[in-house]
């Protein structure tokens, strides 16, 4: 390959960079700030091939020229990019040298969700004597996992791994110039899942628990990609019910799913990102971009349950681009205090007899506001696409506020949208008829948004379930004085 | 069982109760009659402690306790039930899991563990086939799209679940047809014992015909103005509460 001047040029100053800079590079975490030289170590220190590095500097390039979107009905303090550190190693190091340490009321929480004491102990970066049961379990996992042909590593390895299959589908939905937050994950993604499922095959297990084990020290650039290839079938379960006290303000990952035909993906996530305090102060921006294409008769099911955060920008799509293609959207948002949510979805139909299912609960408390943004869009190819929306909304208390900004573009008139939309507010007259049956107001409030969001909760893997409706309880604690 | 001494209740600036006497001993069945607006559903709601009332004067004691700072589900643990005129809708939440989740906090309340499914199941069986009620109905969402009749049978039913010593039914026979009417008026009947006391808020003497009162109290302007037997209420029903209001006047 013959380099121009620009390139030799460029290599060069990258080199010469790459030696004075070694000896940072050996240290867990790098200096603030971003350039194309920190770019090229975060790729270097993951001994990543020069395609990746060249795709991660592209990627870099392109968000320098772009601005930070202002459209969302939300109102932050933007983060100053040139002031974060944008490599820290996974913590290999414990925190803590035992329990007593955590904040007690970190340990109250995990104790409420039902933690295990070992699981305790990772989630809050403790050192662990035994971690038996988690190894085991894990190894179990990926040899029934590998019988099957099944890839499931971290993008990291899959990079070095599987080349062929990364470098083919990542950014495939979700360009590295889709918007803002995207361009900068592909430019310095730290790491994420990698998912592969051969043709016609069914992944055997809930790709979660496994997950769960591996969920400390994810970082806050995650990257995910998984592909069902033809006729195959995955369930995906992200995030974790334990609170995450990650002391990194701004988190932007980015999710692809490749349904090919007649595949289907569900991906279930759960989100409590540690959302400041009462006081509105602290607390994770979540900017997230995820999306998922299906081919044809593919399917792809979005459920989650957002409670953590301060600010959450997050819209799980669907690409129905296959004729046949379904595309599902299941969503619990709960605000309390001082957050702020503005997520929902876009169902993009392209390909003929494309059906898309759209259901959000929003849940807002304190003095927190929870807005719904959607958009269905029927292109004119897309003979009878059917869209049904569904976006309820609950209050609890007067300075609280939910807001729904629906829209619809068609272009075909065979199409058939239907939407509808609710709001409502917990009265004391509900919770006097609970008082009055033997039910405390907070285990009220917990019944009543349980009912609310029966019909998400409904769509989540049994056992989160469970989990997902403790923590509704949990998020909205103290909300009704 | 109850006892209500010279209870004086208001809700922002406006006194409702101003002075009520009652006494309801174990095995007696009590009727609170009277106009629209004398304060018959705002006793029921100060007895079970509804805060939105606020109590200026006097006590309400069961069983000897004074219930002055005893929250609204403590008062249910100690077993006060009220059936509501106006029963609340909970979407999404079943009549099963509600029922589930009141017995279980008030066992809770009283250090027991969680009734094991089977007896709950049994319970359920038990009660609903007493008041004629189809199991299907059970799994619908609390009150929703229930009617008038089938939301105060659920009330009904929720007392039988939940065996209280003090249920008071507040209008429970508004909105009900006459075969309804004597389903629940048998519900009540058969939940009755010695060890336990109801008082029945109602306009009308209808009622009255299934469930038998020990004791008829004509509640006017936040006072009870007349007390007497069963007969009281036939009384009422010929003549109307307007020679009580004159009476009371003077």
């Amino acid at each position: 390959m013959a380099y121009t001047e620009e390139e030799l040029k460029k290599e060069l100053e990258t080199k010469e960079y790459e030696y004075g800079f070694y000896t940072d590079i050996e240290s867990d975490t790098f200096p603030i700030g971003l350039n194309e030289e920190i770019v090229i170590a975060i790729s270097k220190k993951k001994e990543e091939p020069e395609w990746m590095t060249l795709w991660r500097l592209e990627s870099f390039k392109i968000w320098k020229e772009m601005v930070e979107p202002e459209w969302a009905n939300v109102k932050y303090k933007k983060p100053d990019f040139q002031a974060i550190s944008y490599y820290s190693a996974p913590n290999k190091k414990p925190k803590y040298d035992s329990l007593d340490e955590v904040d007690p009321e970190l340990l109250d929480t995990f104790k409420k969700l039902g933690i295990s004491l070992d699981e305790q102990k990772k989630l809050a970066g403790v050192a662990v004597d035994i971690v038996m049961d988690s190894v085991s379990v894990a190894t179990t996992f990926k040899k029934t996992l590998a019988e099957k042909g099944i890839i499931f590593c971290s993008i990291s390895e899959a990079i070095k791994e599987h080349p062929e299959l990364v470098k083919k589908y990542i950014g495939s939905v979700v360009p590295q110039k889709d918007n803002f937050y995207a361009a900068l994950n592909s430019a310095v993604f730290s790491d994420g899942s990698f998912c592969y499922i051969p043709k016609g095959v069914r992944c055997p297990m809930e790709l979660s628990t496994y997950f769960r084990i591996n969920q400390a020290g994810t970082g806050q650039f995650e990257r995910t990609l998984v592909i069902a290839d033809e006729g195959s079938y995955v369930s995906y379960l992200e995030g974790c019910t334990a609170p995450s006290r990650d002391e990194n303000q701004l988190h932007a990952a980015v999710v692809e799913l490749i349904a090919l035909d007649d595949a289907e993906i569900k991906y279930s996530t759960v989100q409590n990102w540690f959302p400041g305090n009462k006081e509105g102060q602290g607390g994770v921006f979540n900017f997230v971009t995820k999306r998922g294409l299906c081919e044809k008769n593919a399917k792809i099911s979005w459920t989650q349950v957002e409670t953590g955060s301060a600010v959450t920008w997050k819209y799980p799509s669907c690409i129905l681009k296959g004729d046949n293609s379904i595309g599902e959207f299941y969503s619990i948002a709960v605000t309390n205090n001082y957050q702020q949510a503005d997520t929902g979805t876009k169902m993009i139909h392209l390909g003929k007899n494309t059906r898309s299912t759209i259901i959000s609960k929003g849940i807002s408390a304190g003095k927190s506001q929870n807005s719904y943004r959607g958009l269905v869009q029927v292109n004119s190819r897309a003979d009878n696409a059917r869209n049904f929306s569904q976006c309820d909304s609950l209050l609890m208390g007067n300075e609280c506020g939910a807001h729904t900004f629906p829209y619809i573009e068609v272009k075909n008139k065979s199409a058939q949208i239907e939407h509808e939309a609710t709001t409502s507010k917990i009265g004391e007259d509900q919770i006097f008829y609970c008082n009055q049956r033997g039910i405390d107001t907070e285990k009220a409030i917990a019944l009543i948004v349980n009912g609310f969001s029966k019909e998400v909760l409904n769509k989540l893997p049994m056992e989160f379930a469970v989990e997902a409706q403790k923590l509704l309880e949990i998020s909205l604690e103290g909300s009704v004085g | 069982m109850l006892k209500i001494n010279n209870l004086h209740a208001r809700v922002e600036d406006k006194e409702i109760l101003k002075g009520i006497n009652l006494t309801v001993n174990a095995g007696e069945v009590h009727a609170i009659m009277g106009p629209n607006g004398s304060g018959k559903s705002t006793l029921a709601a100060v007895i079970a402690g509804k805060e939105e009332f606020e109590v200026t004067e006097g006590e309400v004691f069961l069983e000897g306790e004074n219930l002055e700072d005893t929250s609204p589900e403590d008062r249910a643990h100690k077993g006060i039930f009220l059936s509501f005129q106006y029963p609340v809708e909970i979407p999404g939440v079943s009549v099963t899991n509600f029922m589930k989740t009141a017995i279980n906090e008030s066992r809770k309340a009283k250090g027991l563990e969680d009734m094991p499914a089977k007896d709950m199941l049994k319970l359920i069986r038990e009660k609903s086939e007493m008041l004629e009620i189809d199991r299907k109905f059970l799994s619908r969402s609390l009150n929703e799209g229930f009617s008038g009749g089938e939301k105060k049978r659920n009330e009904i039913f929720q007392m039988a679940m939940l065996e209280p010593k003090l249920a008071i039914l507040d209008e429970t026979d508004s909105g009900l047809d006459i075969d309804a009417l004597r389903i629940v008026a048998n519900g009540v009947n058969k939940l009755k014992s010695k060890d336990n006391a109801v008082i029945v808020i109602t306009h009308y003497q209808r009622l009255l015909e299934y469930i038998v009162p020990d004791f008829v109290h004509v509640l006017h302007n936040g006072k009870i103005v007349k007390s007497g037997t069963k007969d009281l209420a036939l009384e009422l029903e010929e003549k109307g509460y307007d020679w009580l209001k004159q009476e009371t006047v003077i």
